[in-house]
């Protein structure tokens, strides 16, 4: 909502000072400023001047030349990139010098071998309004009669300094979408007196009850329905006044009857519709739900739509739909050019209701935004109607005698019991009945039956949001001002702490970037096709709205995305690398239940590397959380290398899959090399048992070490032969570790030598070279019981 | 007399020509040793008359101790200069070292993330999570967002295909998690709930449709706005530097009532806002079975990644999602 100074001391003649401060108390009432301007200041130098002549310019096609003339007769040759004007309009005129508001200076230059001497402006351009589309029009604004050619624009203009405001006005605050509603806040706020003037108007000869006839046959859609006939309308353009503050205000200027009916709306919040009194035989409406079985109307904007039961429809004597209430009007009741009865439609309609057509039909409008967060049912709609009979009547019209006035159902506003101490227990204050009944007041709410512990208080009608005496806690907290109000802090009896999962969580990402991966985190969307690149079913949740259509499936797994990370990176000659990450994956659920599946997963993926760096990452995992029985069992998981990829087995449960990915879809994606891989439901395994690490006590007694190497097929996984070592060497193998493989001669074909170091140790003697003959005998049994396992000389 | 200095001389020159330690060393029996001249004249004194012999004895041994202490000197010199050749020898240029590992980097988000939740786990809250998918009911209803509410509209929700149209939806903020805290876990209650949140924002430098919020809830008894406004107070000062001036301004959430926006100013005098803040809405409190006489509470949220781009000063937040490591490993 943008407001203008000059237009609020129309309430509150008082309000004054520096725009800043204004702002700063704006904002503080919950009226954030997002921008301020200073208009018709810095407008030396910008004329009144008249177009003379019009043609293209020999050498550009976006640039025209245009002859004007400044109230000496001589036509002066400018280059204009708008082609909005017609021979013979009248414009502001920037002349050689003219520092605009925005600093740029107007200088006599060439463009493409053509003299421009000067500029022709745009309401934009001179700080009114954002209007960017052309130059600004003033040939039915100005009569260069009264006002010559050449004439300084702000007094052709009748302009003065003023300050305008674009405020955030928050959806609780329906008064503030008005002028007048910021006016009484920011009145309350300085203490001045706001008012609203008094304007009236002469009623004609007829009386309206004989030319309209309004009947509410829905009582929950319109509370409230006022109309009024008015006569001897002629369209033409409002006067210039008007058209500046509608212009400043994000309006553009249409006709005399409209522009009245959006000032209204801008200066009271009370949006109004105005049909063609002819078109409406009787003058008779009925504001009904549309039809169950659907009907249809063409809208002002010429497209046909549909109504369901739920939307609001304005209703003829017939029946026929000629409008959607508090949406958009029919074309057929329209005014036009010819029209010269116009009735005059002051409704308040059902914000839910509303919002809800708003929505369906998504046409949000300035009338549409302030019908749904909630109008004023009260005397403002009279005050509204009599100020567009004042305005219309000022260009020549003539309002029937009478207001047909039809209630519908409106909110209940009874006075309601406040607790003084409930309102201070919210705040965080110690604030009297009195002080909060000033606050209250201030902003036109009823305050009675104040005692020391309650008092009765009456919302007015123009705060629809605003109810309960938690609405009214905040009311009074706004006007003490949220910030006079002291800081406290509460102190919680329980300890802050992560949770064990939590604290996993991130010695997980700590142990990993020690390891010299990078943590991504890319978002979470898959094209259509990803998936089934990696080999993965097509089954992942999609999107209704996805912004592109690459972004529209949610992850199942991470390696589509870590694959596209690796393909990025090494098509920017970064690499190798590592990354990581900790995310969400979406799997498809059961059908009872509505939510995906999602689980929190941990991937690596190493670029140029080969399976056995991702089993390393496994290993530090494992050191990191303590698992409890690691197991890789081989798999060929999707995506992944067939003969290069295990499940991660621990305690039992697969808990991911480890390995290399498989080079076909690693090309897939672009990827370059090998890439080693290991994607974890890292959920999972923080949930079930971990971290389980039990003190053993270091010997005092000297440990042995002995090599062995055996000839294993390749059928044989060298983690079979350690468990064997293991169980051979019992509790007395305090370490055991592959440390040499080799292939090739002196070892059979399908078979290679794997070499382990065997440390012996223990807890209360020194072993005997006989036993520790006996433990290498025992282990070389263990391992040899492995099929086609031999002890190598 | 004399012969006893001929001798130490004798001895002296012998030591001067030791080129190191080692032949030093050699020398030793045939200075000191039972053969020596030195050890020879010692026992020549007993020959000496009583009177001669003391005289004699004190000039052999002064001879003697002016050999052992050069000796001891020129060994103590040899070492030295060997010690000093060695390590010249071995004289290393430490900035010659070829590229160690990669070190690793975690996420910016994840590092700023990190350090709000350990402000908050010292102002005494715990870490809550939740799916990141959601219904209806957790994102919107619970939250007093009626399905007619314009607000609605304003979370540019992004909506998934389960469940009937717009029931299920990727969260458009952490709220929910608050609701799912307030429905399993009796008051007080002290948490904040990071993580991932998602609109329909079209990415640019300063949007993404997946960005990083953290929100906080309290709910105890006798809790106001100034509780509010001294926490927010607290934890700008912890997190940005006790300089840091925080205000609340009124605003709108249909989830809190009072609601506020909260900004904070820092040393060059402007404010600057950082997030939504209010007191919990007795209709949440009741859609999550708290009673609003008997509990009061506020909320605030703001937005991780804002805070990570005013730390580092990055320019383009879609760099948060690309995954590129020229810009990981700055952080």
């Amino acid at each position: 909502m943008k407001v203008l100074l000059s237009w609020l001391r129309e309430f509150a003649p008082d309000i004054d000072g520096d725009p800043v401060e204004l702002g700063e108390e704006m904002s503080a009432l919950g009226l954030a400023v997002e921008d301020m301007t200073i208009t018709g200041e810095g407008l030396d130098g910008i004329v009144l001047a008249k177009v003379l002549d019009l043609r293209p310019h020999p050498d550009a096609d976006k640039i025209q030349l245009v002859d004007v003339d400044m109230g000496d007769g001589e036509a002066l040759q400018v280059c204009c990139g708008a082609f909005n004007m017609s021979v013979g309009d009248l414009i502001p005129f920037a002349t050689i010098g003219t520092v605009m508001p925005n600093g740029m200076e107007i200088a006599q230059r060439k463009l493409r071998g053509e003299m421009s001497n000067g500029m022709c402006c745009s309401a934009a351009e001179m700080g009114m309004g954002e209007d960017h589309d052309g130059i600004m029009l003033l040939t039915n604004t100005i009569d260069t009669g009264a006002t010559p050619l050449g004439t300084p624009i702000t007094e052709a203009l009748g302009m003065e300094r003023d300050v305008l405001w674009d405020l955030e006005v928050n959806a609780n605050r329906p008064d503030a979408m008005s002028v007048a509603g910021v006016a009484r806040d920011l009145a309350a706020t300085l203490g001045v007196p706001f008012a609203f003037p008094e304007h009236t108007y002469t009623p004609g000869s007829g009386l309206v009850t004989d030319e309209a006839k309004i009947e509410i046959i829905d009582p929950s859609l319109c509370g409230r329905f006022l109309a009024r006939t008015i006569h001897g309308v002629e369209i033409g353009t409002s006067p210039l006044w008007m058209q500046q503050r509608l212009t400043a205000l994000g309006m553009r200027p249409i006709n005399s009857v409209v522009d009245i009916s959006n000032y209204v709306m801008l200066e009271l919040g009370q949006p109004n519709h105005t049909y063609d009194l002819d078109t409406v035989p009787g003058g008779h409406i009925r504001v009904r739900r549309a039809h169950e079985a659907g009907e249809t109307i063409t809208t002002l904007d010429g497209v046909e739509r549909s109504l369901i039961a739920s939307d609001g429809v304005i209703a003829d004597g017939s029946d026929r739909a000629i409008g959607i209430a508090g949406v958009m009007g029919g074309l057929d009741t329209e005014i036009g050019d010819t029209t010269t009865s116009v009735l005059l439609e002051m409704a308040w309609w059902d914000p839910p209701s509303i919002s809800r057509t708003i929505k369906r039909l998504n046409l949000p409008s300035e009338a549409g935004t302030r019908y749904r967060r909630g109008a004023d049912w009260g005397e403002n709609m009279v005050r509204a109607v009599d100020r567009f009979c004042q305005l219309i009547g000022e260009a020549g019209a003539t309002t029937a005698t009478g207001t047909i006035d039809e209630h519908g159902t409106t909110p209940d506003r009874a006075p309601r019991p406040v607790r003084i101490a409930r309102v201070n227990g919210i705040l965080g204050t110690d604030l009297s009945a009195t002080d909060m009944q000033g606050h209250l007041e201030s902003i036109g709410f009823d305050v009675s039956d104040v005692s020391d512990d309650s008092m009765q208080v009456t919302v007015p009608t123009w705060r629809w949001d605003t109810e309960t005496e938690t609405d009214i806690a905040e009311e009074v907290g706004r006007m003490y001002g949220f910030e006079t109000i002291t800081k406290t802090v509460p102190k919680p009896e329980q300890n802050g702490a992560l949770t064990p999962y939590q604290a996993d969580r991130r010695a997980v990402r700590s142990a990993l970037v020690g390891a010299g991966c990078s943590e991504i985190q890319p978002m979470p969307f898959l094209a259509p096709g990803d998936l089934a690149r990696v080999g993965l079913p097509e089954d992942g949740v999609t999107l209704t709205n996805p912004l592109v259509h690459e972004e529209s499936v949610l992850q199942t797994s991470l390696l589509p995305n870590h694959l596209k990370a690796v393909a990025y990176n090494q098509s920017h000659r970064s690499g190798p690398v590592r990354l990581f990450e900790v995310a969400r994956v979406f799997l498809p659920s059961g059908e009872d239940q509505l939510l995906p599946d999602e689980r929190e997963h941990l991937a690596v993926i190493i670029s140029e590397a080969e399976a056995p760096a991702a089993v390393e990452m496994l290993d530090i995992l494992d050191r990191t959380l303590a698992l409890p029985n690691v197991q890789l069992r081989p798999s060929t998981p999707a995506g992944m290398h067939p003969t290069r990829s295990a499940d991660v087995v621990i305690a039992g449960k697969v808990r991911g899959h480890v390995g290399e990915v498989d080079p076909a879809v690693a090309e897939a994606y672009g990827v370059a090399g090998r890439a080693a891989w290991i994607e974890l439901d890292l959920g999972s395994i923080l949930d079930g048992p971990h971290g389980n690490r039990k003190y053993s006590p270091i010997s005092k007694f000297p440990s042995s070490d002995l090599d062995l190497a055996f000839e294993v097929p390749d059928t044989v996984t060298a983690a079979n032969i350690l468990g064997a070592l293991r169980k051979g060497g019992g509790k007395q193998l305090v370490d055991a570790h592959l440390f040499d493989t080799y292939r090739g001669t002196g070892v059979a074909e399908g078979a290679r030598s794997l070499a382990f170091r065997l440390r012996f140790q223990a807890s209360d003697r020194t072993l005997t070279d006989t036993e520790l003959a006996e433990l290498r005998d025992a282990c070389i049994a263990a391992a040899q019981k492995q099929k086609g396992v031999t002890l190598r000389g | 007399m004399s012969s006893y200095d001929d001798l130490a001389s004798q001895a002296l020159a012998e030591i001067e020509q030791a080129d190191g330690v080692d032949a030093l060393d050699a020398l030793r029996p045939a200075i000191f040793g039972k053969k020596a001249p030195l050890t020879e004249a010692k026992k020549g004194l007993g020959q000496l008359e009583p009177d001669e012999r003391k005289e004699a004895g004190q000039a052999l041994n002064a001879a003697r101790q002016q050999v052992e202490a050069a000796f001891d000197e020129r060994r103590a010199g040899l070492a030295a200069s060997a010690r000093a050749e060695a390590l010249e020898a071995e004289r290393m240029d430490l900035t010659e070292h070829l590229g160690a590992t990669a070190g690793g980097h975690a996420h910016i988000v994840t590092q700023t993330r990190d350090r709000l939740e350990d402000i908050f786990i010292g102002m005494g809250y715990s870490i809550a999570e939740g799916p990141e998918v959601e219904t209806a009911w957790y994102n919107f209803e619970a939250l007093n967002i009626p399905e007619w509410h314009p607000a609605r509209g304003s979370f540019d929700t992004i909506f998934v295909n389960l469940g009937e149209p717009e029931e299920v939806m990727l969260r458009s903020h952490t709220s929910p998690v608050q609701i799912r805290t307030m429905e399993n876990q009796e008051p007080p209650i002290y948490i904040v709930c990071p993580g991932r949140v998602y609109r329909t924002d079209t990415a640019d430098a300063t949007h993404l449709p997946a960005f990083n919020q953290i929100e906080g809830l309290v709910i105890d008894k006798g809790i106001t706005l100034g509780d509010l406004a001294g926490t927010i107070d607290q934890f700008v000062k912890a997190l940005l530097g006790p300089d840091l001036e925080t205000r609340l301004r009124p605003s709108y959430f249909p989830f809190t009532e009072p609601s506020a926006e909260f900004d904070i100013r820092g040393a060059d005098g402007s404010w600057l806002e950082l997030g939504g803040c209010g007191m919990v809405h007795p209709n949440t409190l009741r859609a999550c079975g708290i009673d609003p006489e008997e509990w009061q509470g506020f909320a605030f949220g703001f937005g991780i990644d804002r805070l990570a781009v005013m730390r580092y000063q990055t320019d383009d937040l879609r760099e948060f999602v690309n995954n590129d490591v020229r810009f990981l490993k700055q952080f």
